[in-house]
């Protein structure tokens, strides 16, 4: 077993007054795809911040392929490639421009790295001459990530590489990491959308600068403590108000086309608890009720976490 | 009220030899939730600045709250309510200075301001101070703040503009609940989203595909529409059905 790329312990970073990391401790292993999932505001950025050697924290420590971000940061900053939350790039440079500058201030060339980015680099290779400013939205962040990769670093830290993108080019955007870490590279993402995370081999979720939780996707949703059913029907508003009038309710809230509910008796089999809710929902004023049992997912999990942490959410 | 909230007809905006939004037909009821969705340069945000009178369309016409967008355009703004994940409130207001400030753009009197926005509070239990600066709010308050700030003037038509984006999955919720409560109210509700989730809970929504309505209708005739299981499907069949998604701008 290959040691593990990062190593964060205890590490803290307040601004000002505002605490951004409280106490985060987390491990990647080698050739991981770890998902950092959270709000804006849960301290991701920060975190890459402190494993990129661009901020060093209050307290705790945190190595990166063995080196210490606070004493060894020339040795980390060249086997890291980052692409931050926001579009970084020179905007009056070209696409190729931004490219070779970005490769030869690791000493580089992008003939030397071009076969690890080829596959991304590729699709905007046609607008080689056009300035970076001018790109799409989509084309922008295959450009970061082409300038990310192009030194050929070992680990590859992506803050929030889907904001704003559309649901098509988010799935797309994942085939590429998906690729990229079947080569061998350690690969961080971080997150607000809860359904990509199900795509990275751990995640971890964090909230208010804490980590909630650490695992496998699987794992995350298999720590919710009830049983949980997907209610159909409708009016959804009147449902909703229904469930939460359930003398029995844990938690009821709106997931796609259902409701998720919860039943607060731990010691009922959840065969009961579907029987006992369906019955009470047949007596309210509602159309097609159905009520199944399912497995819990992570935003199913988040939001239990999210409940029992110090500071709810507001 | 039988007219419809919004109602366009053939609209279309031409950038150059570029045609950015192609002769988009729809109507939105008074009261509706209406979802617009549509892949990154699909076309929603220059078709979402015609209907807010923002962009003079190149061609056809539309009404917002029975006002006309081209020779109507000022009465347009003041009937509508926008809010976005971008831009929603002066961070370097407080709350008050920020509800004083909306309030006063739309020409309420201080009396007015300090009744409505005192129903306001109350209605969303806002706890934080109102002598606290905007930019020292949590997020989820801030969205929920903006979208009420929005609807201070009481308008006919609330645009959001992707407003649940980076936001925690419980805020996101108590967001739509917000929503559902201004639509119970008569408000009519245009809202864009990258949560395919949130798709689900609108009445109907339409997705555009390069310039042009690809789909229309509620979510579980659209799902039968195109005999899949959920609108993440919906909208993957149809956005990967064009060259590239995203990328059409020349």
């Amino acid at each position: 077993m290959s040691a593990p790329a990062i190593v964060v312990q205890g590490v803290t970073k307040t601004f000002g007054e505002t605490p951004a990391l409280r106490g985060v401790s987390l491990s990647v292993a080698a050739g991981e795809l770890f998902g950092l999932v959270g709000p804006d505001g849960a301290g991701k950025s920060t975190m890459f911040r402190v494993l990129t050697t661009l901020l060093v924290p209050d307290a705790g420590s945190a190595t990166v392929m063995g080196h210490d971000v606070v004493r060894d940061l020339w040795a980390i900053r060249s086997l890291v490639g980052y692409m931050p939350g926001r579009f970084a790039l020179y905007a009056d440079l070209s696409v190729e421009e931004n490219l070779r500058f970005f490769a030869s201030v690791f000493g580089t060339s992008i003939e030397a790295g071009y076969d690890l980015i080829a596959p991304i680099y590729r699709q905007i290779e046609p607008f080689r001459d056009r300035r970076a400013g001018a790109l799409s939205g989509g084309m922008k962040q295959k450009l970061a990530l082409s300038c990310a990769l192009v030194h050929r670093p070992q680990l590859l830290l992506l803050d929030e590489p889907t904001t704003g993108v559309d649901a098509v080019s988010r799935r797309e955007f994942w085939d590429l990491l998906d690729e990229l870490r079947a080569s061998g590279l350690t690969i961080v993402a971080s997150t607000p959308y809860m359904d990509e995370a199900s795509r990275c081999d751990r995640i971890g979720l964090m909230q208010d600068g804490r980590v909630l939780a650490i695992d496998a996707p699987a794992a995350i949703g298999a720590q919710f403590p009830r049983a949980l059913f997907a209610v159909h029907g409708g009016p959804r508003a009147r449902m909703i108000a229904e469930l939460r009038r359930y003398p029995f309710v844990a938690s009821a809230y709106p997931f796609g086309e259902t409701v998720h509910f919860s039943d607060r008796r731990l010691a009922e089999s959840p065969d009961t608890i579907r029987r006992e809710l369906a019955d009470y929902l047949a007596v309210a004023d509602l159309q097609e009720v159905r009520v199944a049992p399912i497995a819990p997912g992570i935003e199913d999990t988040f939001m239990e976490l999210m409940g029992e942490s110090p500071s709810v959410a507001a | 009220m039988n007219t419809p909230a919004i109602v366009a007809r053939n609209l279309t905006r031409r950038f150059g030899t570029f045609t950015a939004v192609d002769h988009i037909s729809f109507e939105v009821q008074s009261g509706e939730v209406f979802g617009f969705l549509g892949a990154n340069g699909a076309g929603k945000t220059t078709a979402i600045r015609m209907l807010t009178g923002l962009l003079a369309p190149s061609e056809g016409e539309a009404t917002v709250a029975g006002y006309d967008i081209r020779t109507a355009a000022d009465r347009v703004r003041e009937r509508i309510g926008y809010m976005s994940q971008r831009f929603s409130l002066y961070d370097d207001l407080t709350v008050r200075e920020n509800i004083r400030l909306y309030g006063g753009i739309y020409g309420l009197q201080d009396d007015e301001i300090a009744r409505r926005s005192e129903v306001m509070l109350g209605e969303l239990e806002f706890t934080p101070p109102v002598t606290a600066m905007v930019r020292a709010l949590p997020l989820g308050w801030k969205q929920k703040l903006a979208f009420s700030v929005a609807l201070l003037h009481q308008p006919a038509v609330v645009f959001l503009d992707e407003p649940t984006g980076g936001v925690d999955p419980i805020t996101r919720r108590q967001f739509w609940e917000l929503i559902y409560r201004a639509a119970a109210k008569g408000t009519t509700v245009f809202v864009t989203t990258h949560y395919l989730d949130e798709a689900e809970y609108c009445d109907r929504l339409s997705i555009m595909v390069d310039g042009k309505v690809a789909a229309l209708g509620t979510p579980a005739a659209l799902k039968a529409e195109f005999s899949v299981a959920s609108l993440d499907d919906v909208f993957v069949t149809l956005a990967r059905g064009t060259a590239s998604s995203g990328e059409r701008s020349p």
